[in-house]
């Protein structure tokens, strides 16, 4: 009897066991983060100010977010960098990897070269190029030391062009990143079918804008959601490079949030602008998440 | 990227090759300029900097911005130079890496060998989890961490780390583990081995290749965390950097760019080693996990 029911406990603890080795995990998940994104939307309605607070007050904070100038220019910030961002990482991403793809001569060293960026904390890419565009020191102090006296080039500086330099040093951290995606995925792609098609006399530029590239369907679309998954969260590298400056030319959303939440003591507003961050990536993330988990079953 | 052959059919012409190449290495120069940028003016005076001599190598060579960058800058108040916060950095992200690894491997593991309902979901939901913007649980993190007496201190960091990072390790167990055979754990099973011991003897003895990618990847996603550190860190407990933007951002005196320069090295070198030593293993693990999509 009593072994029974010891190995009756046994099979019942196997069948338990998977189940509760999950289980830290997932409640750690369901608390930390499923959690504490309905605490965030909770807060987004409330007077909440240097602390929470429970005072409910509707949309107020989300009416006063989208009349504040300085959630606008966030914004528009973000538009300018995201598509250039995304636009410029993909194109060099792509032309990079088709030009490696060429049995290119220590293409390994090339590779590594173009890869250590990622590497790289944002913080450490901001400041490389914070000093390197500062025209006191930089590049535009080199150029004029090298004899090109009227060489100009406050960009980092200037209000009008300072979302470039960000744009530039994310482009240089993560293109190298983008470039292996796609050269993967051209070394993904059947060489009979190229072969039957030069037979037929398709010239190389015909090639790739009519079999290679269609191809590389999966590769842009996981450059794009990857992407845009890190323009929206872009945060330390503004604040290494321009802390936000000139002014406000290089506010992003992430920075906003930030600076409304634990500095400006308006945590309400910061909390419904993490909530619009949220649902903008959720956009982007959960029809793309669903369609992998669901190809995998 | 090893994948395949370097064999593509595209055949290019003299001239062709010949402006890939240029531009290719046009290339290597831009990826390069930072980190030449970073490693001459670490070596030189502060003056030859300011005197439009960015790009030129050291005319006097100078260990002087390292050995201040490390350990007698002026960060934050104190100048205690960088070296406390790279310890606590080390110490942040060593439990926080092994913690989150184990526990990835036991998730993927249970998650493939060990199936139940409603399993796809719950993988859904820590997959999601990875990439929400931080942004919304750091009011409530904040919170959390102080009703648990945690705010300020290394563990508070490690503990969040390890929450935001189990969704990717167990992302990549859970792939790798996918393609490996279960007959071979139903065979165990039949012979009357539990559940810890199939993990122990069968699974975790092939899980070399994928552990390294794990291990690479949050240990240089933790090591190079800034926001976590700014927000949750206390003075005793910021991770690097959080130290090096002090360092570089403090607008008191002069800018000493040299030591700038040391500083920001020495916040990348442990990332950059990993990537330089380990690198090929990262991409090669990565491959054979996600052959099957």
């Amino acid at each position: 009897m009593a072994s029974n029911a010891h190995a009756d406990f046994r099979s019942r603890l196997q069948v338990w066991l998977p189940k509760l080795v999950l289980s830290p995990s997932l409640a750690m998940v369901l608390v930390f983060v499923y959690g504490f994104i309905i605490f965030s939307v909770y807060l987004s309605f409330t007077d909440s100010r240097l602390l929470p607070s429970y005072g409910w007050v509707g949309w107020e904070n989300y009416s006063k977010l989208w009349r504040l100038s300085h959630w606008e220019i966030s914004l528009t910030n973000m538009g300018v960098f995201a598509v250039l961002y995304i636009g410029i990482c993909s194109i060099l991403g792509l032309g990079l990897a088709i030009f490696l793809d060429q049995k290119i001569r220590g293409e390994g060293f090339i590779r590594t070269i173009y890869l250590y960026p990622m590497a790289l904390s944002f913080i450490v890419t901001g400041t490389a190029w914070k000093w390197f565009l500062d025209p006191g020191i930089g590049l535009e102090n080199v150029m004029q030391s090298w004899g090109w006296t009227g060489f100009e080039f406050d960009w980092i500086k200037n209000r009008d062009f300072a979302i470039y330099t960000v744009v530039l040093a994310a482009v240089w951290q993560t293109s190298g990143f983008v470039m292996a995606m796609f050269l993967a995925g051209l070394r993904g792609i059947d060489n009979e079918m190229l072969k039957a098609a030069q037979m037929d006399g398709a010239s190389n530029w015909n090639l790739y804008r009519r079999i290679i590239i269609p191809q590389l369907r999966p590769a842009f679309l996981s450059a794009f959601v990857i992407l845009s998954h890190l323009a929206i969260k872009t945060f330390d590298l503004v604040i290494a490079l321009t802390g936000g400056g000139p002014g406000r030319a290089t506010e992003l959303p992430a920075t906003f949030m930030y600076s409304y939440t634990f500095t400006r003591n308006q945590m309400g507003i910061g909390a419904a602008s993490a909530v619009i961050m949220l649902m903008t990536i959720a956009a982007i993330m959960i029809p793309y998440l669903y369609a992998e988990l669901r190809e995998k079953k | 990227m090893s994948v395949a052959s370097q064999d593509t059919a595209i055949r290019t012409g003299r001239v062709t090759r010949m402006l890939i190449y240029l531009v290719l290495l046009l290339f290597v120069l831009f990826y390069m300029l930072p980190l030449y940028v970073m490693l001459v003016n670490s070596v030189k005076p502060l003056n030859e900097i300011t005197g439009g001599g960015m790009m030129n190598l050291p005319q006097v060579f100078t260990l002087e911005p390292w050995a201040k960058a490390w350990s007698s800058a002026q960060i934050g108040v104190e100048p205690t130079g960088l070296r406390p916060y790279f310890w606590n950095s080390i110490s942040m992200v060593v439990p926080a890496v092994a913690i989150s690894t184990v526990l990835g491997a036991l998730n993927g593991y249970v998650l493939t060998k060990w199936r139940f309902k409603y399993d796809t979901i719950l993988f859904g939901l820590m997959l999601f989890a990875c990439f929400i913007p931080f942004q919304i649980v750091l009011i409530p993190m904040a919170r959390m961490l102080g009703l648990m007496g945690m705010a300020g201190s290394v563990w508070g960091l490690v503990l969040v780390h390890v929450v935001y990072g189990i969704g990717f390790t167990t992302l990549y167990f859970r792939n790798y583990y996918a393609v490996f055979p279960t007959e071979l754990v139903r065979a165990a099973q039949i012979d009357g081995a539990g559940f810890f011991q199939i993990f122990w003897r069968i699974l975790l003895p092939s899980s070399g290749p994928i552990a390294v990618v794990s291990i690479i990847w949050q240990f240089t996603n933790i090591w190079n965390d800034f926001l976590f550190g700014a927000s949750f860190a206390g003075p005793t407990s910021q991770p690097m950097t959080v130290a090096l933007n002090n360092l570089v951002q403090s607008s008191t005196g002069v800018k000493e760019y040299n030591v700038h320069f040391a500083g920001a090295i020495l916040a990348a070198l442990p990332t950059l080693l990993v990537y330089i030593v380990a690198g090929r293993y990262f991409v090669r693990g990565l491959m054979s996990g996600s052959v099957k999509g």
